[in-house]
């Protein structure tokens, strides 16, 4: 091949190199990142109740305990896919589920939870998303698993389903819950 | 040319002129979000400026209308007020958003390509074009044939004449 053959060939080979590096590349997680505030303390946070007669919920609340902090609203149509199982899954385990409801009105919620069954322990309404925009929440469902010193050690974007609650959360929740 | 095209075509270019120099692209920051406090408003504004709404893939916060731009303009804003530091306000986004948030990517290894990339990409195109000025300096290239290393064959064979031949007199014959 002579020299000028070879030189011809160098674009192809620069951009074929490229191409390669695009396709075989690791890709960057869907940002934002999911563990950005992995092993930090929950911001504080006081929340008001859905509802007049609902208590409300403060981060103070949380401490002590083990619990999944589910990111919700009524308007979201994969929250609602993910709804049974959420249902199901506050029947099955003893792990409190802690809802935000984000970015919704009061009556939406009330309505959406009473037509599916709830499966929150306690709930706060953040209509503004301020908590969320202080989580880095940017659309919902998401679920945080928060233990007992109040931080946060796991984070889902996404609805929850058995594979990830068999895979990740069940034994997560289960060290977190027997170690001291 | 009639007297409505004489008297209209200044026009044609002169509007386009002042709406471009009078138009400034709006922000979409909404008057109760703005502060105060003027100086904190212009840092608020300069830093907004730099961070990506994270749902809008390649808007600044200050650009966007998009609901959680504003969630992020109204909590750097807090920030702000709280006492931050524009260093402190944008590692307390970047913690929570990831290193996306930034427009500007940050200088480390694993940005090196994209920041040098461009660069190398262009020294390679100057060098290559300037051995293409070179040879050309040099003098016309011999056409290929010459260079052939037998030297003997001929540029179309017997066979390739026959056919040019043949076209030939087909286009002829239309």
């Amino acid at each position: 091949m002579t020299r000028r053959r070879f030189l011809s060939l160098v674009p192809a080979l620069v951009f074929g190199a490229i191409g390669v590096g695009l396709v075989a590349a690791p890709r960057e997680e869907a940002p934002p990142t999911p563990d950005a505030l992995l092993d930090r303390p929950l911001p504080e946070f006081s929340l008001p109740g859905l509802g007049a007669d609902s208590p409300g919920l403060s981060s103070a609340r949380l401490k002590g305990r083990v619990a999944l902090l589910h990111v919700f609203a009524s308007w979201c149509g994969t929250c609602r896919a993910e709804h049974p199982f959420l249902v199901r899954l506050a029947a099955e385990t003893d792990t409190p589920i802690i809802g935000i409801n984000w970015k919704d009105r009061a009556g939406a919620a009330l309505l959406y939870l009473d037509r599916g069954g709830n499966p929150y322990d306690a709930t706060g309404a953040d209509p503004n998303g301020t908590l969320g925009a202080r989580l880095g929440v940017t659309g919902v469902p998401e679920t945080y698993v928060i233990d007992r010193d109040g931080r946060i050690r796991y984070r889902h974007i996404g609805p929850l389903d058995d594979r990830l609650w068999e895979s990740v959360l069940a034994p997560l929740l289960n060290k977190l819950e027997t170690g001291a | 040319m009639n007297i409505r095209t004489t008297l209209f075509r200044p026009l044609l270019w002169i509007v386009p002129l002042v709406w471009v120099l009078t138009v400034w692209p709006a922000a979409a920051v909404e008057p109760d979000e703005v502060l105060d406090d003027p100086v904190l408003e212009a840092r608020a504004r300069a830093i907004s400026a730099e961070l990506r709404c994270v749902v809008c893939r390649n808007q600044s916060i200050d650009d966007s209308n998009a609901p959680l731009a504003r969630d992020l303009r109204i909590l750097l804003r807090e920030r702000l007020q709280a006492g931050d530091t524009d260093e402190e306000a944008i590692a307390y986004l970047v913690d929570r958003y990831g290193e996306y948030i930034l427009l500007k990517p940050p200088f480390k290894t694993a940005t090196l390509a994209l920041w040098i990339g461009p660069a190398l990409m262009l020294i390679g195109a100057i060098a290559g074009f300037a051995m293409l000025w070179r040879r050309r300096a040099a003098g016309p290239a011999t056409p290929p044939a010459q260079t052939d290393p037998q030297g003997a064959s001929p540029a179309l064979t017997d066979a390739d004449r026959a056919l040019l031949d043949r076209i030939l007199r087909q286009e002829e014959a239309k």
